[in-house]
């Protein structure tokens, strides 16, 4: 590697903070339009749900073991919802089904 | 009183940031392998998870370093990969009471992450800054640990392994989401067709060709407008993410 490391973290770190912090700490105040208000409600439950299908099925390399991830995933949240939970049996499905499949 | 409001806050926070940091400790081994594999040391490594705290821009980060793009071509690839949290940072700042401090508005900032930004607008009221620097003060070092563990021991493990620690962060976003879906079907038909459209956009050919980043920023704004122009959420509280838990 060479030294510039230390420059990409630089530059890769200021971006990434203002994206985080700036909106919050410009925007104080209640925003009363009431369409940006039902679209920044909106916002993370439609990214997340992007961000989650189809990556969860097709990150594992096998379909099969991605569609038992899913499912497995889908009846705790609905069931429980506990992070640790769902993470948890998330990651055990994918092993298991993993070793057997492989 | 104020005391131990703010203990109390702490501890709470803390609490809730016991399952991230797991979650994070086991997410982010996948990136320390990646960059041991780039042949940076450990300990480059962590300092990259220490200050960028994000599964995607880290993934781009060290994408960049190997391929020695421009330093303009670092912050796009920064950029792009990160915008979703220009969204986030706006919804979470709706959810702080106005005088919230500028100092602590910036150190949620730089916490601001999928997981913590998650549990916290899925807590009633407003956000206290003790809660977040709660959360932050347990997840965040189980995400740059994590990174050293992956870059120091990652090639001893299996990769059935590795896959499958690494999946958790999506059995976390699924806990975040689809309990959301069950409160009202205006979100579960939300969700249902974001995830949908997700599923298209990776397998349509012209619009499969872009990042991953771009393609989540685009489904995003585009659900979310057409959700807001048809379902807007009713006028009143002063804190807008509560509205959903209020009219469900």
């Amino acid at each position: 590697m060479r030294a510039n490391y230390w420059l990409y973290l630089l530059v890769a770190a200021l971006v990434t903070f203002a994206i985080r912090a700036l909106p919050m700490f410009f925007i104080r105040k209640p925003i009363r339009n009431r369409f940006i208000r039902s679209f920044l409600y909106y916002v993370p439950f439609v990214t997340l749900s992007v961000m989650v299908f189809p990556a969860i099925v097709t990150e594992p390399g096998n379909l099969w073991v991605g569609i038992g991830a899913m499912v497995i995933g889908v009846i705790t949240a609905w069931l429980s919802g506990n992070l640790f939970l769902c993470a948890s049996s998330v990651c055990i499905i994918t092993l298991v089904l993993g070793l057997l499949l492989h | 009183m104020k005391k131990q409001f703010v203990r109390q806050e702490f501890r709470e926070g803390a609490k809730v940031g016991i399952p991230v940091a797991i979650g994070y400790f086991a997410s982010s081994i996948a990136l320390g392998i990646m960059a041991s594999r780039a042949g940076l040391h450990p300990l480059k490594a962590t300092f990259v998870s220490m200050l960028l705290n994000a599964s995607a821009g880290e993934y781009a980060f060290f994408t960049t370093l190997l391929g020695a793009g421009s330093y303009a071509e670092m912050a796009i690839m920064q950029f792009v990969a990160n915008a979703r949290y220009l969204l986030m940072s706006c919804a979470i700042g709706q959810k702080m009471s106005p005088s919230l401090a500028a100092g602590r508005r910036l150190s949620i900032g730089f916490g601001l992450t999928d997981e913590l930004f998650g549990a916290a607008v899925a807590r009633p009221g407003f956000v206290s800054a003790p809660f977040y620097y709660g959360m932050m003060s347990i997840a965040l070092p189980g995400w740059a640990l994590g990174t050293l563990f992956g870059a120091l021991l990652g090639d001893l493990l299996p990769t059935v392994a590795v896959t499958a620690l690494g999946m958790g962060l999506y059995g976390m976003f699924l806990a975040i989401v689809i309990p959301k879906a069950k409160t009202s079907k205006v979100m579960f038909g939300g969700i249902f067709s974001a995830m949908l459209l997700s599923l298209f956009a990776t397998l349509l050919p012209g619009i499969r060709q872009l990042s991953g980043g771009v393609r989540i920023i685009v489904l995003t704004v585009l659900v979310s407008v057409v959700l807001s122009v048809t379902f807007p959420i009713p006028d009143g509280p002063e804190s807008p993410t509560d509205v959903g838990e209020v009219a469900s």
